[in-house]
This record gives C-alpha cells, sequence and structure tokens, in this order.
C-alpha cells in the first residue's frame, strides 16, 4: 500500500505542476474573454472595465492564481465566463460522457487484441500472422481524423448508426430501457472509431510480449511435459506477459485521451475534448484550464489504475514495496 | 551492407524525394491554389477523354467543358461541341520555387476548358492543386516542428544526461509534467495562448513552434539516458583523463552515440505532427484560409452535405495515408537494422 499511496502523492505534485504550467500558458495569451465585447458598440467601456473587475481579469497573474486554487478548494475550478456558472459543473458532465466512451472502449478493444495477438503469437510467420501484420499496418496508416470522418460517412450513407451527439432528440420523457438502448446506439460510433485506432498497437503489443514469453525457458519445460497448448498460452504465459501488458495499459492512456478529443470533436459526442475547443474559441480561460487539468486528472488516475493493477497481478512488485 | 540498412536506405531516399517535390507544387499543378471558378463548384474529376463521339481516337487524352445543368448547383454535364487536349509543358499562371519566378507547368489544358483531376471544392477551386501547395504546409510543418522537437530534446536530454545533479532533476522533473499532459490537450492548451486569427503565413511559424515546443519532453527523455550510458563508456572517460572539455566530450564521443535514437525519434514524431498540424488546421485552430492545409481543406467535409456528396473532398486526409505508410516503413526497417546490428 506504501507503494501506491506514494504514487498517489507524486500524481499530486504532478497536478499542481501542470496547474502551474497551463496558468502561465494561457494567462500569456493576448486578449482575453472580455476582448470581443470591447468591439460591441452596444455594451461601455466603462461596462467591460467594470466585468473585468468583477471576474478579477485586471489582477496579477500570481493573485490570479491564488484565487484560483482558493476556488478550487471550494470545488469550483473557477468561473466560466461563456458560460456564466463554475467551471466544474461545466466539467463533471462532460468527463462522465469521456469517460462512457473511453473506458468501454477500451475493455473491448483489449477483449478483441488479447487473444488476436495470443493467436498470432502462436501462429508466428505463417499466413494468419502474417495477416495480422499486414492490417495493423494500414490500420496504422489511417490517422484517428480520417478514421471518424470515414465512419460517419457510413453511418451517414446506410443510416444504420444515429450521427452525432449523445441522444435524439424528443426522447427525453420515454422510459430508461428506451433511452438506453437510444445512447447505446449513439455509442457505437464513436467507440468503434477509438477501438480501431487503439486495436493496431495493442495487437502488436501482446504479440510481441507473448513471443518473448513463449520462449522462455519455464514455458519451454512445461510444454516438454505435455501441458496443452492452449492452457500453456492463456494461462501460464498470458499471466506471466502481464507485466509489460497492464504497463502498456497505463502507457497507453495518453493517447486514449487524445484521440478521443478528436473522435469527440468530429462525432458531436459531448465528452471533454469538444468543450476545451469550444471553450478556446471563447477565449474562457478557467475552463481551457480546467478541461486541461480534468484531462491530466483522468491521465494520472487512468496510470494509477495501471499500477494498482501492477501491484495485485505482479508478486515481484509486492515483495519490493511491502 | 545488410539487408536491413539497404531498405533504411530505399525509404530515406523515397522521403527525401516525397519532401523535396513539395516544392515543386507550383510546376505540378496546373493552377494557382486560389484561382475560383465560381460557376464550378464541386465539379467532380474531370474525365479524360481518348476518343471522340464521332469514334475517332486520340492517344493524347483530352477533356470536355463542363456546364451546370439547368436547376441544379452542381450537378454538371460535358459540352461535347468542342474538345480540348491535355498538353504538357504548358505557360500558364506563374509561380515561384524558391524564389525563382516561372510559369511552366507540368500539364494543363486550353481556357475556358479545366482539368480538375481531384474535382473542385466549394469554390470552384482545383482540389489537386490545393493537394499539392497545402502539401508545403502541412508535410512541412510536420519536418520542421519535429526537428525543433528533437533539437530541443537533444539540448534538455544532453545537458541533463552529461551534467547530472540538480541540471538533471530540473530538467527533467519539467519533462515530466510535459509528459503528464495527454498530448493533444497539452498542444491545445498551449494553442490557447495564441490569438485566435492570426495571418497564415504567422500561423505556419507560430504552429511549428507551439508543436516542437510541446513535444521535446520524449526525445529528451530517450537522448537523456543514451547520454548517460556513452558518458561512462572507458573511452570517454580516458578522453576526459587527457584534459577533453565538456564541449568536446559532447561533441565527439557523447552525441554521435545518439544519432540512431535521433533518427528513430525523427521517423516516429515527423507523422505524428503532420498529423497535429492538419487536425488543428482541421479545427480552426492552425492555418487558416484561404492557404491550403490539408487540415483546412478536409474541414469542409465538416457539413455532411459535403461529406455525402463529393467524395472528393476526402482526398486530402486520404493523402495522408501513404505519407504515413512511407514514414512507418522507414520506422520498421530502423527498428529491424538496430535489432540485428547491435551485439
Amino acid at each position: 500500500m506504501r507503494y501506491l499511496s506514494r504514487r498517489l502523492a507524486h500524481g499530486l505534485l504532478v497536478l499542481l505542476g501542470v496547474s502551474v504550467l497551463s496558468f502561465t500558458f494561457v494567462a500569456l495569451a493576448p486578449g482575453d474573454f472580455l476582448n470581443e465585447m470591447k468591439l460591441d458598440p452596444r455594451i461601455s467601456p466603462e461596462m467591460v472595465a467594470a466585468l473585468r473587475v468583477r471576474y478579477g481579469l485586471d489582477q496579477p497573474l500570481p493573485v490570479k492564481y491564488v484565487h484560483w486554487i482558493q476556488s478550487l478548494l471550494r470545488g469550483e475550478l473557477g468561473f466560466s465566463f461563456a458560460y456564466d456558472r463554475p467551471v466544474s459543473a461545466l466539467l463533471w458532465p462532460r468527463v462522465l460522457n469521456t469517460l462512457l466512451l473511453t473506458i468501454p472502449a477500451t475493455v473491448a478493444a483489449w477483449l478483441v487484441a488479447v487473444p488476436i495477438g495470443a493467436w498470432c503469437a502462436t501462429q508466428r510467420g505463417r499466413w494468419f500472422d502474417r495477416m495480422c501484420a499486414w492490417l495493423t499496418t494500414v490500420l496504422l496508416t489511417v490517422p484517428e481524423l480520417l478514421l471518424a470522418l470515414g465512419l460517419l460517412l457510413f453511418a451517414l450513407r446506410t443510416r444504420l448508426f444515429p450521427v452525432g451527439g449523445m441522444r435524439s432528440p424528443g426522447l427525453a420523457e420515454s422510459g430508461t430501457w428506451q433511452s438506453a438502448n437510444d445512447l447505446a446506439l449513439h455509442l457505437v460510433l464513436p467507440s468503434v472509431a477509438l477501438i480501431l485506432v487503439n486495436l493496431p498497437i495493442l495487437i502488436r503489443h501482446v504479440r510481441s510480449s507473448l513471443i518473448d514469453t513463449l520462449a522462455a525457458p519455464f514455458i519451454q519445460g512445461a510444454h516438454a511435459r505435455g501441458v496443452p497448448p492452449s492452457r500453456l498460452l492463456f494461462r501460464d504465459a498470458l499471466r506471466a506477459a502481464s507485466n509489460p501488458l497492464i504497463s502498456l495499459l497505463g502507457l497507453s492512456v495518453a493517447g486514449l485521451l487524445s484521440t478521443s478529443l478528436v473522435i469527440e470533436a468530429v462525432m458531436s459526442w459531448p465528452g471533454l475534448g469538444p468543450l476545451l475547443l469550444e471553450a478556446i474559441a471563447a477565449r474562457d480561460m478557467y475552463l481551457v484550464i480546467g478541461a486541461v487539468m480534468c484531462s491530466t486528472l483522468l491521465l494520472l488516475a487512468g496510470n494509477l489504475a495501471a499500477d494498482a493493477l501492477l501491484y495485485l497481478a505482479d508478486p515481484r512488485i509486492r515483495a519490493d514495496h511491502a | 551492407m545488410t539487408a536491413a540498412s539497404r531498405r533504411v536506405r530505399a525509404w530515406v531516399v523515397l522521403l527525401i524525394l516525397l519532401n523535396t517535390s513539395v516544392l515543386f507544387a507550383g510546376f505540378i499543378a496546373p493552377y494557382p491554389a486560389n484561382q475560383q471558378n465560381r460557376i464550378t463548384p464541386f465539379a467532380p474529376p474531370t474525365r479524360l477523354h481518348f476518343v471522340e463521339p464521332a469514334g475517332q481516337f486520340h492517344l493524347r487524352p483530352f477533356v470536355y467543358t463542363i456546364v451546370s445543368q439547368s436547376g441544379t448547383l452542381d450537378e454538371y454535364e460535358e459540352d461535347r461541341s468542342r474538345f480540348y487536349p491535355v498538353r504538357f509543358m504548358v505557360r500558364g499562371a506563374p509561380y515561384t520555387i524558391a524564389g525563382f519566378a516561372a510559369d511552366l507547368h507540368l500539364f494543363g489544358v486550353e481556357e475556358p476548358a479545366r482539368l480538375f483531376l481531384f474535382g473542385s471544392d466549394q469554390f470552384g477551386r482545383d482540389v489537386f492543386s490545393r493537394l499539392l501547395f497545402g502539401a508545403q504546409i502541412s508535410l512541412v510543418a510536420g519536418l520542421l516542428a519535429a526537428g525543433l522537437a528533437v533539437a530541443l530534446g537533444i539540448v534538455g536530454g544532453g545537458l541533463a544526461g552529461f551534467y547530472g545533479g540538480w541540471t538533471d532533476d530540473a530538467v527533467m522533473r519539467i519533462a515530466e509534467l510535459f509528459l503528464a499532459l495527454p498530448w493533444l490537450y497539452l498542444l491545445l492548451a498551449v494553442r490557447s495562448a495564441l490569438p485566435l486569427h492570426i495571418d497564415p503565413a504567422r500561423a505556419f511559424l507560430l504552429l511549428v513552434t507551439v508543436i516542437g515546443l510541446v513535444g521535446w519532453a520524449r526525445p529528451a527523455r530517450l537522448i537523456r539516458g543514451m547520454v548517460l550510458s556513452a558518458k561512462r563508456r572507458d573511452h570517454v572517460l580516458a578522453a576526459r583523463a587527457f584534459g577533453a572539455t565538456d564541449m568536446y566530450l559532447l561533441r565527439r564521443h557523447v552525441l554521435p552515440q545518439t544519432a540512431e535514437i535521433i533518427l528513430t525519434q525523427l521517423t516516429i514524431l515527423i507523422p505524428r505532427y503532420i498529423l497535429a498540424e492538419v487536425t488543428l488546421s482541421f479545427f480552426g485552430l492552425g492555418v487558416t484560409e484561404p492557404v491550403p492545409s490539408w487540415g483546412n481543406m478536409l474541414a469542409a467535409v465538416q457539413r455532411y452535405d459535403v461529406m455525402t456528396s463529393y467524395w472528393w473532398m476526402f482526398l486530402p486526409g486520404i493523402a495522408l495515408t501513404p505519407v504515413f505508410l512511407l514514414y512507418y516503413a522507414l520506422a520498421n526497417a530502423l527498428h529491424e537494422h538496430t535489432a540485428f546490428s547491435s551485439p
């Protein structure tokens, strides 16, 4: 447990560092939310100046940062000018939507990738392995932007799946079953995009780490003693290969969030990504910082989860940190 | 020379060809990037013909002018009363290549016919020409940004690894912060520090700088590791004992050790940064109209009617795939090369 608490403390420090970093970046930005208002002839300059004081935009950067930390402790994460609401109230539903998209998609991608990768590792060099190598290369060269657009085109052409958003309009009053069904249908397209982007990397890693493990003496020995290959593969080899695979899970969270941002924005899934893009376009400073902080938090949480899994799966780590 | 190093060399040559051919966009493209043809928006790719309606065969391909069908905006039919042969090495709109003015084009057709190899966009601009000029933005942005990221990585990682101590700690802690953010979120956070509307030439430079700045941490970390092990080698220690200065050691013994890592990092980063530029421009945060970039060209398909009706508008995105394939092939060849050559 000391191991995990140390990781947690480290994560909090990183969060603090990232907040300073993003604050500096965003504060360097020329102009702010009120700039657009200055151009509006219906709003007097005195009004703009008054708003500037009210929002604390006239304060120097360190003061702003202290105010922001205070509001963070109140659980507000600053104030969104464009939405006229505390940032946290805007962020949480978006974070949940992003999680709703990324977690099932990640689980699905792993469920597909592990058997395929394992099969490739045993069939090394044969036709199935070669076919997979080709398919993964092709998938790797298709950027997520194009993939998302292509899937959108597919949905528009075939009308099999709803396009955009996460709910059909007019379904608000219908039963829970129906709305859950509707949500699931909306989830299909972005999930498939996310899975397809992640699949090639996962398959390749599963394959290469299993190839390493299958060559290990204890596996060879078990094979010689007549342990059936399928049991050897899925019970022994996979378990021994779990360390690099779980590490990969932790490392892939960052890429997952970036990919998800693009897919959310293209397919107008109301997650964290589109919110950040809107906030940048509106010069909504605290919302930008909030979204960036949230993404960091998700990444750290993902890494921490991977660390915890590693701790459970690998007895060597438990022994080191007992 | 082993097979692996021959393959590396082949892919490098191909990539150099690709990137230099981008310079000649003005020569290959039949039209300037911003020449509008307002009467033919969303014209499909121009059909090349070899046989006249009368049945006469021509070896030289020819095209017809197109006229929009009455009552529609984007459906065209060919006017077969006169044909326009495709000519090579024709004089056309002036352009410059690396400062030299010219007006010779690889191919073209006589006015008023238009040769839209890849169709035309919403303003009737030639997508093929824009794709070539857009490559000057998108491919070069990736190249420069990756170069910048790796250069910063060499400085940061080199200093951290070579001097160790608090320099190492400071540099690596900052790198950790950069790595703690999901990459695209970080890029957007830095992008938000820039004005929203920038003129395209400045936007290009700023974008390259931002992407390069954001990407320094990973190469820095790898190069630091390499430097750390290189500086403890016996021949380096011996050189130091003979009184070699730090600069000499770095230049002569330590940094050359990192060459392979640098090349590998470049092949990984360049396609990623090409995509970064394309993505930012797609979302309207990068290079903006009227200057073509593959990203802002692809942005046209965000309209569902454009997406479903005009498939050629996807070409700026599809063009990424062969480019990426080349870089991945090089990365693979490099991987094999190092796997076999290292002891």
